[in-house]
C-alpha cells in the first residue's frame, strides 16, 4: 500500500517546469471522462428537485422511513467500530507482536476483500436462518468489510518510526502509555480512513441487507425502483442516502482535523519494533484461528458443503444446469474483462493530463471522478437506468450500457493506479530516450509502456475483481435474459435455493481469489492493499490537502 | 565520580557476536565520543545502554545505580537517560512545546514547564513552541530533540549520530548549540559518531569502538597522535606509513627514509611500520643544501583552496607520499624539494 500511496504522494507535487498547456484533444477527454461520472449524481439530483416538495414530504415524513433510518444508522455505526477494533487489533498484533506465522494471518486478513458480502452473507444464512436480521447482519457486513480497516491501519503501524517509540520509552512513558500517547495518535488518520470506507461500504451496501431480510435505504430503493420501475420515490431516498454518505465524509474530515501526521524527517528508517507475546502467544494465535473460520471458513465451508449436496436439499430444491453454468461464467469474465479495458482506457487521458500537465482544471476533473466514490453504486445505477428510459432508449438493457455504469463507477479505482504508472514514468527518461536517437512512437514502446505497463495492468486486474463481485448495478443494469455468476447466487439465493447457489459462488470466489493472487504475485503486496489505497486516496482527494 | 561504568558487556544478535566485553566509564559533566566506523557496535553499544536491546551478559551502572547486571533489566522509562535519536524523531502529531514537555508530569505538561528556558537553551527563540515540528530545518529538529531529552534533568544524555543527516553548513551551527547547551547544563552526555572529526572536536575523551571491541580511550590528542594501532591511525586521520626499524643505539628513536625519528611510544620488536600525520611532513625552505632534508620530487597537486594535497616521490625510498600544504604555496609538478618531519611519530611491530 504504502508504494502506492508513496507514488500518489510524489504527483501530487508537480515540477514547476512541467507547467506546460495541455494539448486541447487531451483536455476535452479528460473533461468528457468526468462529465460521464457527473452524470448520474447530476440526474439524481435533478429527478429529485422535480419530484415535488409536498409529495416529498409525505413520501419521507412516514414511521417506515424512520424505521429504515434507525436500521441504516444502527448498522452503520456498530459494523464501524466492531471493524475498527477488530482491524486495529488485528494490525497491531501482526505488524508489532512476534506472532507465530504472521505472514499467514496477514494474508487471511486481506483475504475477505475477495468475498463480497452478499456471498457471505449467502453462506451465514444457509447455515441458519436464525441469523437474520441485526445481529446476523452486523456478523455478515462487519467480518466483509474489516479488511478495510487493517490494511491502512497495518500500513500505518509499519511505516512508524521506532525512534519515536524509543524516545518516549526513554522520556519514562511505559508501554500503555506509548501506545496511548504516541501510537494511537498517528493511527488516526490511518484509522479514520479506514473507517469512513467501512461506513460507505455499509450504506451502500445492498446484496447482503436484501439476503439478511434486514431493510435499510439501499434495499427499499431497490424495492421502489421495483415497483414503480422508474420511480422518484427512488430518487428521494437515493438523495437521502448521498447526504448520509456526504455527512459521514464531512465528519471524518473534521475528525481527522488539522493535524500533521506526515513524518518529520527523511531518513532511512529501522524496521518497526515488535514485542514479545510470551504466554499469550496462544491464545493471540487462537483468536487469530477464530477470525479466519468466521471469515473465511465458515463462507467457504458452507459453499463447499453446498456444492456436496443434491438440489433437494435445500429448502427450495431447484437444479443447476450446466450450460447456464457456463454461459454465466463466460459472461462474468466477458464483462469484467470488456470493463477493465474499457474503465483503464477511459481514465489515461485523465491520469496523463494530471501528471504532465497539472492544473486546476485537471484537479477539478479529478475531484468530480471522486466524487463517484462517495456515490452508493446502487444509486449511480439507478441513476442510469432512469436516464436511459429517459433519454437514451436505445441503449436501455444493453451490454454497452452495463459496461459503462461499470466504468463510472469503478473510474477512480483505476485512475489513482494509472496516474501513479504514468508518474513512475518520468519526462525526463522520454527526453533521454529522445535524445538516444528514438522516435516518438519508440519511445512510447520502448521506454512508457514498459515503466507504466505493470500499473496500467494492476488498474485493469482491480477493475475485473471489481466487476466480477458487482451485484447491484449488474441486477438493474443487465440486457434481460443475460446471467453473470453474481445475479444467478443472488437469484437462487433470494428463493432460498442454497444448493442450486453453491457452483455459481464457488466460481465467483474463485475467480476474485484467482484474480487478487494473480495481482498479488505480480505486483507484490502493494497491489492488492492498493484497493484499499485507492478508495482511501480518492476520498481524501476529494478534501483539502493536509498542508 | 563517574555518571556511567560499563563493565565487561557483551552483546550478540543470532549468534554473531557485536559486543565484545566493553568496559568504559565516563566522568560526570564530561562529554564522551564514542567513535568506530559503521558496523562497529557502537548503536548496538548505544541502545544497549539506553535499555532498548537486552545485555547477554555484564553491568551497566547510571548514577549509582545497577540497570544491567545478572538478573537486573531495567526498562528504559526508569532510566533517566535523555536519548537523541538520529534526526531527532520529534513526534510528528505535537508542536515543538508539547515535544519538549513530553517526559514530564501532567501538571507540568499543561504548564508548558521550562519551555522558553529549554528552547533558549538550544539556541531557539521562544516563538517556535507553537509551531509544528514540519515547519522546522534539521538542524533546528536537532536541537528541539536535545531540549526534549534535557527537559527531565536526565542523569545522562546519549546522543546517536545526531549531525550525520545535515548538510555542512548546518552540522557546524547546530554543533555548536548542541554542546553548548550540553555545557551550559553540565550534563554527562555520549556522543556517538563515525566522523572522526566530529569526535576530535566534540568530546572531552574520546572511546574508540573497533569491531565490537573498546580498542582505546584516550584525550582527542591522544588517540590523533598516538593511536594504538595501525589501522586506527588511517581511521582517526590520514596516515603516511613507512617501513624502518628501530634505532640500535637509542631505543627512542626509528630510522626511516624520512631520516631519524623520535617515536613517541617505545615498541618491543626492531623492524616496524612508522606513522607519520601528512602535516607534520613539512617542505623545507631551501633543498640544494641541507643534509637531514629529505630529497623528492612533486609528481601531482590536488588543490582545495586553504590547502593542497601534494603527491611526493621521494628519491631515496622510491614510494609515493601524500602529504598536506597550506594552499597558497603549493609546490609545482615536477619540482624538486625536500622535507623534514616535525615532532614524534609512531612506530608499530611489522607484521
Amino acid at each position: 500500500m504504502s508504494d502506492v500511496v508513496k507514488a500518489v504522494g510524489v504527483s501530487a507535487l508537480p515540477e514547476p517546469r512541467s507547467r506546460k498547456r495541455a494539448p486541447r484533444g487531451l483536455l476535452v477527454a479528460a473533461g468528457l471522462c468526468a462529465l460521464l461520472v457527473l452524470m448520474p449524481l447530476a440526474f439524481t439530483v435533478y429527478r429529485a428537485v422535480t419530484f415535488g416538495w409536498d409529495d416529498a414530504i409525505e413520501l419521507i415524513f412516514r414511521p417506515l422511513v424512520g424505521e429504515l433510518l434507525i436500521n441504516t444508522l444502527s448498522i452503520t455505526v456498530s459494523a464501524t467500530l466492531v471493524s475498527a477494533v477488530v482491524g486495529t487489533a488485528a494490525a497491531w498484533f501482526i505488524e508489532r507482536t512476534r506472532l507465530p506465522g504472521r505472514r499467514l494471518w496477514a494474508a487471511l486478513t486481506v483475504a475477505p476483500l475477495a468475498m463480497p458480502a452478499f456471498i457471505t452473507s449467502y453462506a451465514w444464512v444457509s447455515l441458519s436462518l436464525d441469523l437474520q436480521d441485526f445481529a446476523g447482519a452486523l456478523l455478515v457486513i462487519s467480518t466483509a468489510y474489516f479488511p478495510l480497516v487493517y490494511l491502512p491501519v497495518a500500513a500505518a503501524l509499519r511505516g512508524m518510526d521506532p525512534a519515536l517509540e524509543e524516545s518516549a520509552r526513554s522520556l519514562g512513558c511505559g508501554r500503555v502509555g506509548v501506545f496511548v500517547r504516541v501510537v494511537l495518535p498517528q493511527l488516526r488518520p490511518a484509522l479514520l480512513g479506514g473507517m469512513l470506507l467501512v461506513a460507505l461500504g455499509v450504506l451502500s451496501e445492498f446484496g447482503a441487507f436484501t439476503l439478511l431480510r434486514f431493510r435499510t435505504f439501499t434495499t427499499q430503493i431497490y424495492a421502489e425502483y421495483r415497483t414503480s420501475f422508474d420511480s422518484s420515490g427512488a430518487s428521494v431516498f437515493a438523495c437521502i442516502l448521498i447526504a448520509m454518505c456526504l455527512f459521514c465524509l464531512a465528519l471524518e474530515m473534521r475528525v481527522r482535523g488539522g493535524a500533521r501526521y506526515e513524518r518529520v524527517d527523511r531518513g532511512v528508517r529501522r524496521a518497526a519494533l515488535r514485542y514479545e507475546l510470551g504466554v499469550w502467544r496462544w491464545a493471540v494465535v487462537g483468536a487469530f484461528v477464530v477470525l479466519a473460520i468466521v471469515t473465511l471458513g465458515v463462507p467457504i465451508g458452507m459453499i463447499g458443503f453446498w456444492l456436496t449436496q443434491s438440489g433437494a436439499a435445500a429448502i427450495t430444491p431447484a437444479e443447476v444446469s450446466p450450460e447456464l453454468l457456463l454461459e454465466s461464467t463466460l459472461s462474468s469474465i466477458g464483462y469484467g474483462c470488456a470493463a477493465a479495458v474499457v474503465t483503464t482506457l477511459a481514465c489515461v487521458p485523465l491520469a496523463f493530463l494530471l501528471v504532465r500537465f497539472p492544473s486546476r482544471i485537471a484537479t477539478t476533473f479529478e475531484r468530480i471522478v471522486f466524487l463517484a466514490q462517495g456515490l452508493p453504486s446502487l444509486v449511480v445505477a439507478l441513476a442510469i437506468v432512469s436516464l436511459a428510459v429517459h433519454a437514451l432508449r436505445p441503449l436501455y438493457q444493453s451490454a454497452e450500457l452495463l459496461v459503462v455504469a461499470y466504468a463510472i463507477l469503478f473510474l477512480p479505482l483505476a485512475l489513482v493506479t494509472v496516474r501513479a504508472a504514468f508518474t513512475q514514468a518520468q519526462p525526463r527518461l522520454e527526453e533521454t530516450a529522445r535524445s538516444l536517437g528514438l522516435s516518438w512512437r519508440e519511445t512510447v514502446q520502448r521506454v512508457l509502456l514498459p515503466l507504466a505497463g505493470p500499473g496500467l495492468g494492476a488498474g485493469a486486474t482491480m477493475v475485473f475483481i471489481s466487476v466480477v463481485t458487482e451485484l447491484n448495478s449488474t441486477l438493474l443494469l443487465s440486457p434481460s435474459g443475460t446471467r453473470t455468476l453474481a445475479t444467478q447466487v443472488w437469484i437462487d439465493t433470494s428463493t432460498l435455493a442454497f444448493a442450486a447457489a453453491a457452483p455459481y459462488a464457488a466460481l465467483l470466489v474463485g475467480i476474485s481469489l484467482a484474480a487478487s493472487i494473480a495481482l498479488f504475485t505480480l505486483l507484490g503486496r502493494s497491489a492488492v492493499a492498493g484497493r484499499a489505497a485507492v478508495l482511501k486516496e480518492g476520498l481524501q482527494a476529494g478534501s483539502p490537502p493536509d498542508k | 565520580m563517574s555518571e556511567l561504568r560499563v563493565t565487561s558487556l557483551t552483546k550478540s544478535f543470532d549468534g554473531q557476536p557485536v559486543l565484545h566485553g566493553v568496559d568504559l566509564s565516563v566522568e560526570r559533566g564530561t562529554l564522551l565520543a564514542l567513535l568506530g566506523p559503521s558496523g562497529s557496535g557502537k548503536t548496538t553499544l548505544l541502545r544497549v545502554l539506553c535499555g532498548f536491546e537486552r545485555a547477554d551478559a555484564g553491568t551497566v551502572e547510571i548514577d549509582g545505580v545497577r540497570v544491567v547486571g545478572p538478573g537486573i533489566h531495567v526498562p528504559s522509562e526508569a532510566r533517566r537517560i535523555g536519548y537523541v535519536p538520529q534526526e531527532g524523531a520529534l513526534f510528528p502529531h505535537l508542536s515543538v512545546a508539547d515535544n519538549i514537555v513530553f517526559g514530564l508530569p501532567r501538571q507540568q505538561r499543561r504548564a508548558r514547564y521550562r519551555v522558553d528556558e529549554l528552547l533558549a537553551l538550544v539556541g531557539l527563540p521562544a516563538a517556535y513552541g507553537d509551531r509544528p515540528p514540519q515547519a522546522l530545518s534539521g538542524g533546528q529538529q536537532q536541537r528541539v530533540a536535545l531540549a526534549r531529552a534535557l527537559a527531565p534533568s536526565p542523569s545522562l544524555v546519549m546522543l546517536d549520530e545526531p549531525f550525520s543527516s545535515l548538510d555542512a553548513a548546518l552540522r557546524i551551527e547546530t554543533r555548536e548549540a548542541v554542546t553548548n547547551a550540553l555545557a551550559a547544563t553540565g550534563a554527562t552526555a555520549v556522543l556517538v559518531t563515525h566522523d572522526q572529526a566530529e569526535a576530535l572536536s566534540l568530546g572531552n575523551e574520546v572511546a574508540v569502538l573497533w569491531r565490537g571491541r573498546l580498542v582505546q580511550t584516550d584525550s582527542p590528542e591522544a588517540v590523533y597522535r598516538r593511536p594504538v594501532s595501525r589501522e586506527l591511525a588511517s581511521f582517526v586521520g590520514d596516515a603516511v606509513i613507512v617501513p624502518g626499524s628501530i634505532d640500535s643505539r637509542n631505543a627512542k628513536q626509528v630510522i626511516c627514509e624520512f631520516g631519524i625519528l623520535p617515536i613517541a611510544r617505545a615498541v618491543a620488536a626492531s623492524d616496524v611500520d612508522v606513522m607519520i600525520r601528512p602535516e607534520q611532513i613539512r617542505i623545507v625552505a631551501d633543498h640544494r643544501l641541507n643534509g637531514d632534508g629529505v630529497q623528492a620530487v612533486v609528481e601531482k597537486v590536488v588543490f582545495y583552496g586553504h590547502d593542497a594535497s601534494v603527491m611526493l616521490r621521494s628519491l631515496t625510498g622510491a614510494r609515493g607520499v601524500q602529504i598536506r600544504v597550506a594552499g597558497h604555496s603549493h609546490p609545482r609538478v615536477g619540482e624538486r624539494i625536500a622535507l623534514s618531519v616535525e615532532g614524534d611519530v609512531v612506530a608499530y611491530p611489522r607484521e
